[in-house]
């Protein structure tokens, strides 16, 4: 009986919290459930403000295969963000794995250097790279695509903070029963670690997936389109489909936004991971 | 004979332990100090791409920049959206992050996936849909005329003001929540001891935030301080997508103009935009510094 006016009256005091952080809350989404309104929407409509769900998606949808070709850019906005990833995680978790339990001075200085990198603007290296990768003849391939984000300090942080929940224990133990350094990696510490896989993993992924300043600048061919290059071509036009273009954005953001609700939990774990 | 083995393990392992860390660290050499050296000697020459040669005064691309108009725009509105920006996103950011750590508020997670859904779109994406909300016809305009605020359609993103604003408003859309994120985190290891000795001294809710919470968060503080200086020199995506650098200039980044001189149309300039980039590298490397220096002075 006499716990439940104290526990009103505590609700009662976050009033203001609860105001607050639902008009934060709607602001944060609003836009987003605006795209998949305006994206089922007729320009007109859009451009008039209609902000319910319409009926001219299957229109929409025509009109944006007629105009590009949609699934190419999506069928390459993967296969390189896979592969972006998965050349990312084996390098970066070998090199934080071997920076934590290996360590001594020279590692741990060669470590100090290689955060530098951190600083180096993209817009710095840009000219140099991407005169490198015309020079090797790898313009529009996978491979200008993921070269420059394979290796990155942030990743190679990540795996090396969580490389301290790797005990030395097994370590030596794995080497008295005889597995190779190399064997170690790979059959004891990559099990113990995948929740720090998988976080490193949803960020690298959502991260090429994402990219934009390179890709438009590497991958200049149709074929090898992504799908942000694609839907900012859409939008340079002199009259734009706004249904059409939202739909375009929708499918761009989709896979991330999927992502994101289903791992949420990594992707937070991702983006703070190097922050411990 | 039993020691020297023991040696040999020793130096399998060692190697073992340079080999793993090789590939990346090389990766790291190649893709980011070669091309900066590299860019670094760019900067001091001049001539079109296929020929470049040394400049004369070996310095000229620096001080050209001196006079170009466009540059000091854009690096005046770069850092109009840092002195903005950051510090209000930042601000709400430890703000949201106080409230959703109170063990009495319900729906925390749900507030919390809310807030930080913005972080699930890529950067060209949510540059197009605010570029469409903000479009002369467009939803913001019929809010504002159907609630009898403005008489006609506002050009938001055909005026200078306006148009920075409203590149202002989607940086704050975008990051707040991911900063949140930080600070939740921060929070959270934040002991409760410390709250409840803090409110035995008798100290009020803004007090205690004030001077518990915030010196405890320090370190998470400058860390989101750095990233979003760092990120703020970086605009690109919002810049040539949201408003095309436009109106007449008014709202470029710095490595839009950049990008623009090295890769737009025209003439590529691969000396000057060189010259442009190094002094963007200068300004995160002075500014980080300051900020981890001012952040660093303990009471």
């Amino acid at each position: 009986m006499s716990r439940k006016p104290a526990v009103s009256h505590i609700q009662r005091k976050l009033i203001p919290s609860y105001i607050f952080l639902t008009i934060v809350a709607f602001l944060s989404v609003f836009p987003l459930y605006w795209m998949f309104t305006a994206a089922t929407n007729t320009s007109v409509e859009v451009a008039r403000g209609k902000i319910w769900f319409g009926t001219n998606l299957v229109e929409n949808y025509k009109n944006l295969i007629a105009t590009d070709n949609l699934w190419q850019a999506m069928g390459n906005s993967f296969f390189y963000a896979v592969v972006q990833t998965l050349a990312a995680l084996l390098v970066c978790s070998l090199a934080g794995y071997g920076f934590e339990l290996y360590h001594d001075k020279g590692k741990d200085k060669l470590f100090a250097i290689l955060l530098l990198a951190m600083m180096v603007p993209q817009v710095a290296t840009l000219i140099p790279l991407f005169t490198m990768v015309s020079q090797l003849k790898l313009l529009n391939t996978v491979w200008a695509f993921i070269i420059p984000g394979i290796s990155t300090p942030f990743l190679i942080m990540m795996f090396r903070q969580n490389s301290r929940n790797f005990p030395i224990d097994t370590l030596e133990a794995s080497r008295i029963d005889g597995l190779s350094e190399i064997g170690i990696f790979f059959r004891m510490y990559f099990p113990m670690m995948k929740s720090t896989y998988a976080a490193a993993a949803v960020i690298t992924f959502m991260g090429a997936w994402n990219s934009y300043m390179w890709p438009r600048t590497v991958m200049k061919g149709n074929s090898v389109k992504t799908m942000p290059i694609l839907v900012a071509n859409m939008s340079n036009g002199y009259t734009v489909d706004y249904g059409m273009l939202m739909l375009g954005v929708l499918f761009a953001s989709l896979p991330t936004i999927l992502i994101f609700f289903i791992l949420q939990k990594q992707f937070a774990e991702g983006i703070t991971g190097s922050v411990k | 004979m039993n020691k020297k083995r023991g040696f040999g393990l020793l130096a399998k392992q060692k190697a073992a332990g340079w080999a793993f860390l090789t590939p990346a660290s090389l990766l790291i050499f190649a893709m980011s100090f070669y091309p900066m050296v590299r860019a670094f000697i760019t900067s001091l020459q001049t001539g079109p791409a296929a020929k470049l040669k040394w400049a004369e005064p070996i310095f000229k691309n620096y001080t050209r920049m001196v006079n170009d108009k466009v540059f000091l725009t854009a690096m005046g509105n770069t850092f109009l959206y840092l002195a903005i920006q950051v510090p209000i996103m930042l601000i709400l950011a430890i703000l949201l992050a106080q409230l959703l750590n109170n063990k009495d508020l319900k729906f925390r997670g749900l507030y919390r996936t809310l807030i930080f859904l913005p972080c699930a779109t890529s950067l060209v994406s949510y540059s197009l849909i605010f570029k469409t909300l903000f479009a002369r016809e467009g939803l913001i305009n019929s809010i504002l005329m159907g609630l009898g605020i403005i008489q006609e359609n506002v050009n938001w993103l055909g005026t200078s003001t306006t148009a920075k604003a409203v590149i202002i408003i989607a940086l704050l859309w975008r990051w707040t929540g991911y900063n949140m994120v930080f600070f939740l985190a921060g929070l959270q290891n934040i002991e409760y001891s410390v709250y409840e000795a803090a409110s035995i001294d008798g100290a009020n809710g803004w007090k205690t935030f004030w001077h518990v919470t915030v010196p405890l968060l320090r370190p998470v503080i400058v860390m989101t301080g750095i990233m979003s200086i760092n990120g703020t020199l970086q605009l690109f995506d919002e810049s040539v997508n949201l408003t095309s650098g436009g109106p007449a200039n008014a709202t470029i980044t710095m490595s839009h103009y950049i990008y623009n001189n090295a890769l737009g149309q025209g003439v590529a300039n691969f000396g000057y935009a060189s010259a442009l980039s190094f002094i963007v590298f200068i300004l995160v490397g002075i500014l980080a510094f300051i900020n981890l220096k001012v952040g660093d002075t303990r009471d």
